[in-house]
C-alpha cells in the first residue's frame, strides 16, 4: 500500500512519507523505542571509557589529515595492494563500479554470487544492475537478506530491517524459506536463515564485501561484521571483490586502534564487532579485487562547508539518536543512506531530488554529539538549507512568505502597529498562521493572544 | 551595568508575562534594564528556513538597537544562539561582531555574569525542566547526555534556589520537543509526535508545570497539552524564578 | 584520461590544506585486565576458563564434545583429540567441522577481542565455518586496549588476520540477540598460565 501511495505527487518527499509512517502510532512508538534502546546502549558503552571524547577528537583529526592528503594516500594504498597481489580498480561513478563488478563476473563465467553488507553497493544500486544482467546476488547479512526477500531497500545502514516486526519476518521466511506458518521466534528464524545462507556460502564462487577501513601504509582493508558473513563468503569463494568509497582510507595500521574502539560502541554499544577482519593478500589460489569508487566524493571534497561529511565511518549513531529518524523511519529519506548523515550526503549527489532532506530536521544537534568522528552534521544541515534556497530548490510560495516576513521585521513601526493582538506573528510565522487548515492545528492549539503585547505593557508601565 | 532587554517577536506578542518576569527579575537583582523599542526579530525564522540572505535588515536593526548596552539579555535560548552565531552588520561590522560576544540568554546571564548564589522565590509545585536543544547543545546551559563529561545544569542550579519547588526527573532528559521553527508545519506528523512524546514524559513523571529557557518549545508543548485538555501548564523559567509568596 | 587519473586530479584540485596527523597519548589502565577481560567476554556471550595448562583445556573440551564429532586444530598439542588442518586444500572440505581449537596471539581486555592471524589457523575459513570455536590465549598476552594490541602487531606482514570477540551473533530481528548467525554458535576462551 505504501509503495502505491508514494507514487502520488507530493508523497515522494520526506514529510509525506513520514506522514504515512505516522498513521500507525503504536508502530511509531515501537520503532522509536527500539532505536532509543540502541542509543542508550551506545551511551553506556561511551560512558564506560573516560577517554571517549579524546578518541572522538583524535579520530576526527586523523580523518581530516586523510582528506587533506587523500591523493597521496590513495596512491600509497594502491601501490601496497598491488605488491600484496591484489588487483585495484578505479571507478569514477556508480555505473563504472557496477560495470567493473560485472566484468569480473563475466571473466570467471559466474552468474551467482554472495554479498556481505556494503552501503556503497546500495548507493550504486549494484543488485538491480546485476539482476538486469542475469546475475543472482544473495545478500548474506541477515537484515539485508530479510529486506532483499521483502524487495525493499534497507532502512538503516547498520540495522537494515529495523523497521520490520518479527511477525512480518516470520511470514517472509514462511514464504521463501519454508519455516512454519506463524513462526516468529527470532532464534528459530535466525537458525533457518543460517541453514539457507550456509548453502549459499558453500556454493557461490564469488563474494563481494564492503570495506570499513583501508590502510594506506599496508594496502590491507578491514571489514567488520557480527555474523561472520563477510568471512564465510570471502574465504570460501574463488574471487573476492571489495568495494570501497575513496574516503575509507586511513593512514596507518595503528590508526585502526582509534576507529575500531569507536565504531561498534557508537553503532550498537558493543565493545567491538564480533569479527574485525584484516584482508591483506588473497589466500593461495584466490583472486582478490579492490574497487575504489568516487561517485561524487571528490565533488563533496571541494565543498568546504560539507567536506567533513566524508569523515563518516557509517556507524549509524546519528540515526539512532535522531528524534526525527526514529519517528519517520529510514524509508522516508528515500536515499540509500537515511537519517542525518544521509541528509547531508544526498544533496551532493542530486540537489533537486534530495532538496527536502536537510529540512527534515529540527537542528537539535544530537547527531553531531554522538558522531564518533565529530562531523558537524546539524550545522551542515543548516548550511545545505541556505545552498538549496539559493539554487532555487524551494517552493516559490515559501520564498514569498519569507520575503514578506523579512520586510515586516525590518520595519519596527509597522511591526509594532500590526503586532497588536499577535497579528504579525500570526500572519508571518508559518507555525502560527491563523487558519484552521494550518497543520499546526491538527494536534495542537495556539496560544491565546494576550490583551497586550510586551511592548505595549512596557510603554504603559515603564515610559 | 546597563542591559538591553531583547524580547523575541513571538514572546512579545504571545508571552508578554515572560518578558515582564525577565525584566522584573533582572531589576530585583540590581540590574539597570532597558527595552529598545525599535527591536523586532533575531532573523532566525528566515535563516533556519534557508533564507539567511533575507536577514540583513533584521541584523541592522538589532545592531542599531543594542550596540550601546553592556549586555543584551533575552528569555530565549534559540534566538540568542542564532544571534551569537550569525549576527552581522554591513553598516557597522565591528559593532555587530562585538555585540555577538555580549548577548546572553537569561539563565546563563544569571549564572555566568551575575553569578548569583541565591534567589528569593517560592513556587511549591512539581516541575519538569525541558532542555531546549539550542540552549542545551548550542549555549551549553546543561551537560548534553551524549557527551562523556561531568554533568551540570544551569537552569536546575537556579531552580534549586526556589523555595518549595520539586524538580521531577524524566525518562529522556534532553530529547527535542519537535518544534523546530517551520519544521512544525512542514513536517507536521513527526513534529506533533515528538511534541506528544515529550509532553507525556513530563506528565507520566508527575509534572504540574513544564518550564525551560525557550518559549518556542514551551509554546509547542502547551499547544499539545491544551489539545489534550491536560491540566499541566507551561511557564518560562523567568516566571518561576520571579514567583513570590 | 582514465578514471584513476580523473579521480586523483579531482582530489588534488579539491582537497583542503594539509592538516597534520594528531599526536596523542591515550591514558591506559593496567590493573585488573584478566577480570575485565572475563567480564566483557562473558557479557558478549563467550565462556572464559582460566587454566593451568593444555591438559586442563582438553579435559574441559572432552566433557562437551564426542570423539565422533569432527574436531580440528593446527596445534600439535591437540593432535590426540583433533585432526590437523592442511593448508592449501579446498576450504569447503571443513563444512562439517564441529569444533576448531586455535591459538590467539593477543587478547584485549577492553573488548575481549582475540587477535588470530592467518598463520595460527592454516585456513582462513576455520574460525568461521566450525560450529563451535575454542581459542587459547596466554595470560601475559592480554593487553588493555586495541591501541596496545596494534603496537604489538606492529608491522608484521600477515596475509590475513582477525580480531574475534565472542560467538557469531545477530540482533537484526527486532534487536533480539541470537548467537550463531553464520559462524560459531559458541566461543570458549582459555586463558592459559
Amino acid at each position: 500500500m505504501v509503495k502505491e501511495e508514494t507514487q502520488h505527487k507530493g508523497l515522494t518527499e520526506h514529510s509525506g512519507l513520514a506522514d504515512i509512517f505516522n498513521r500507525d502510532e503504536q508502530r511509531v512508538n515501537w520503532h522509536d523505542e527500539t532505536l532509543w534502546f540502541v542509543r542508550s546502549k551506545r551511551d553506556k558503552a561511551a560512558h564506560s571509557l573516560p577517554e571517549w571524547e579524546l578518541l572522538r577528537e583524535t579520530a576526527s583529526q586523523i580523518k581530516h589529515n586523510v582528506l587533506s592528503d587523500l591523493d597521496t594516500y590513495l596512491q600509497q594504498f594502491e601501490e601496497q595492494a598491488l605488491i600484496n597481489g591484489v588487483t585495484v580498480h578505479w571507478a569514477a561513478d556508480a555505473r563504472e563500479h557496477n560495470q567493473i563488478v560485472h566484468s569480473i563476473l563475466k571473466k570467471h563465467e559466474i552468474n551467482r554470487m554472495v554479498k556481505s553488507k556494503s552501503m556503497l553497493t546500495e548507493e550504486c544500486h549494484l543488485n538491480e544492475y546485476l539482476k538486469e544482467h542475469g546475475v543472482e546476488v544473495i545478500d548474506t547479512d541477515l537484515g539485508e537478506r530479510i529486506v532483499q526477500l521483502a524487495e525493499e531497500p534497507p532502512s538503516h545502514i547498520v540495522l537494515p530491517c529495523i523497521h520490520k516486526k518479527k511477525e512480518e519476518i516470520g511470514e517472509l521466511f514462511h514464504t521463501h524459506l519454508g519455516t512454519a506458518a506463524g513462526e516468529s521466534d527470532p532464534q528459530v528464524l535466525t537458525e533457518a536463515a543460517r541453514q539457507h545462507l550456509r548453502e549459499s556460502f558453500l556454493t557461490r564462487r564469488l563474494a563481494l564485501t564492503g570495506v570499513n577501513f583501508a590502510v594506506a601504509e599496508t594496502g590491507e582493508f578491514v571489514v567488520c561484521t557480527n555474523e561472520g558473513n563477510a568471512d564465510m563468503g570471502s574465504h570460501l569463494a574463488d574471487v573476492h571483490i571489495a568495494s570501497m568509497g575513496i574516503e575509507k582510507i586511513i593512514p596507518r595500521r595503528k590508526d585502526l586502534g582509534f576507529f575500531l574502539r569507536l565504531l561498534a560502541r557508537s553503532a550498537t554499544g558493543q565493545p567491538i564487532t564480533t569479527y574485525s577482519s584484516h584482508f591483506r593478500k588473497p589466500r593461495a589460489g584466490q583472486e582478490m579485487h579492490i574497487i575504489l569508487v568516487d561517485n561524487g566524493r571528490t565533488v563533496q571534497l571541494g565543498r568546504e562547508d560539507f567536506r567533513n561529511s566524508l569523515k563518516c565511518i557509517r556507524c549509524g549513531a546519528c540515526m539512532n539518536t535522531c528524534p526525527v529518524y526514529r519517528r519517520s523511519g529510514g524509508h522516508s529519506y528515500h536515499n540509500a543512506i537515511a537519517g542525518p548523515i544521509g541528509s547531508i550526503l544526498a544533496p551532493n549527489l542530486d540537489m533537486k531530488a534530495y532538496a527536502d532532506l536537510p529540512f527534515a530536521s529540527t537542528l537539535c544537534g544530537s547527531c553531531s554529539n554522538v558522531c564518533p568522528v565529530k562531523i558537524d552534521i546539524h550545522d551542515q544541515l543548516y548550511k545545505w538549507r541556505q545552498v538549496l534556497v539559493k539554487e532555487g530548490h524551494v517552493s516559490p510560495v515559501k520564498a514569498m512568505g519569507m520575503k514578506a516576513m523579512a520586510f515586516t521585521f525590518a520595519m519596527p513601526r509597522f511591526f509594532a502597529f500590526a503586532g497588536k493582538a499577535g497579528r504579525v506573528v500570526m500572519k508571518y510565522l508559518p507555525f502560527v498562521v491563523s487558519n484552521k487548515l494550518n497543520p499546526w492545528y491538527k494536534e495542537r492549539e495556539m496560544p491565546k493572544p494576550p490583551k497586550e503585547s510586551f511592548r505595549e505593557w512596557y510603554k504603559r508601565e515603564r515610559r | 551595568m546597563k542591559v538591553g532587554l531583547f524580547v523575541p517577536c513571538y514572546v512579545d506578542q504571545f508571552y508578554p508575562q515572560a518578558g515582564i518576569a525577565t525584566l522584573e527579575l533582572l531589576e530585583k537583582l540590581g540590574v539597570e534594564v532597558e527595552f529598545p523599542e525599535r527591536q523586532t526579530c533575531c532573523g532566525q525564522p528566515m535563516a533556519n528556513s534557508g533564507f539567511s540572505h533575507l536577514t540583513g535588515d533584521c541584523d541592522e536593526l538589532f545592531t542599531e538597537s543594542f550596540a550601546g548596552y553592556d549586555y543584551v539579555v533575552a528569555p530565549s535560548g534559540s534566538c540568542v544562539l542564532h544571534l551569537k552565531e550569525h549576527l552581522h552588520s554591513k553598516k557597522n561590522p565591528s559593532a555587530a561582531e562585538d555585540l555577538r560576544g555580549r548577548i546572553y540568554e537569561l539563565v546563563e546571564f544569571l549564572t555566568d555574569i551575575l553569578q548569583i548564589k541565591s534567589l528569593k522565590a517560592r513556587f511549591p509545585h512539581k516541575v519538569g525542566v525541558h532542555q531546549s536543544c539550542h540552549g542545551l547543545r548550542g549555549l551549553h546551559l546543561s551537560q548534553m547526555s551524549e557527551l562523556v563529561a561531568p554533568g551540570f545544569s544551569k537552569p536546575e542550579y537556579l531552580l534549586n534556589f526556589v523555595e518549595g519547588i520539586e524538580l521531577i526527573s524524566l525518562n529522556r532528559k534532553d530529547e527535542c520537543c519537535g518544534f523546530g521553527g517551520t519544521f512544525c508545519v512542514a513536517e507536521e506528523a513527526v513534529s506533533s509526535k515528538m511534541g506528544k512524546d515529550r509532553v507525556s514524559d513530563h506528565v507520566q513523571n508527575g509534572a504540574e508545570y513544564i518550564t525551560g529557557a525557550d518559549l518556542s518549545c514551551l509554546m509547542h508543548m502547551e499547544g499539545i497539552l491544551k489539545r489534550q485538555k491536560s491540566g499541566v501548564k507551561v511557564l518560562h523559567i523567568a516566571e518561576i524564578l520571579n514567583a513570590g509568596e | 584520461m582514465s578514471s584513476r587519473e580523473k579521480i586523483l586530479a579531482a582530489v588534488r584540485a579539491n582537497k583542503p590544506d594539509l592538516q597534520p596527523l594528531p599526536d596523542v597519548i591515550i591514558p591506559v589502565r593496567e590493573e585488573g585486565l584478566i577480570e575485565e577481560y572475563r567480564r566483557v567476554a562473558e557479557g558478549i556471550g563467550a565462556k572464559v576458563y582460566e587454566v593451568g595448562g593444555i591438559a586442563e583445556v582438553k579435559e574441559l573440551l572432552a566433557a562437551s564434545f564426542e570423539p565422533s564429532q569432527r574436531i580440528v586444530s593446527p596445534l600439535e598439542d591437540f593432535a590426540d583429540m583433533a585432526e590437523g588442518i592442511e593448508a592449501g586444500i579446498d576450504p569447503h572440505s571443513f563444512a562439517d567441522v564441529e569444533l576448531a581449537i586455535v591459538r590467539a596471539e593477543i587478547g584485549v581486555s577492553e573488548n575481549s577481542a582475540l587477535w588470530v592471524p592467518e598463520g595460527n589457523v592454516s585456513q582462513r575459513v576455520i574460525p568461521f565455518i566450525c560450529q563451535h570455536l575454542a581459542i587459547l590465549i596466554n595470560r601475559e598476552r592480554i593487553v588493555p586496549t586495541l591501541q596496545q594490541a596494534y603496537s604489538l602487531i606492529g608491522e608484521i606482514n600477515y596475509g590475513y588476520g582477525v580480531f574475534i570477540a565472542g560467538p557469531s551473533k545477530t540482533a537484526d530481528i527486532e534487536q533480539s540477540l541470537v548467537l550463531g548467525a553464520h559462524g560459531p554458535r559458541s566461543l570458549r576462551v582459555f586463558i592459559v598460565g
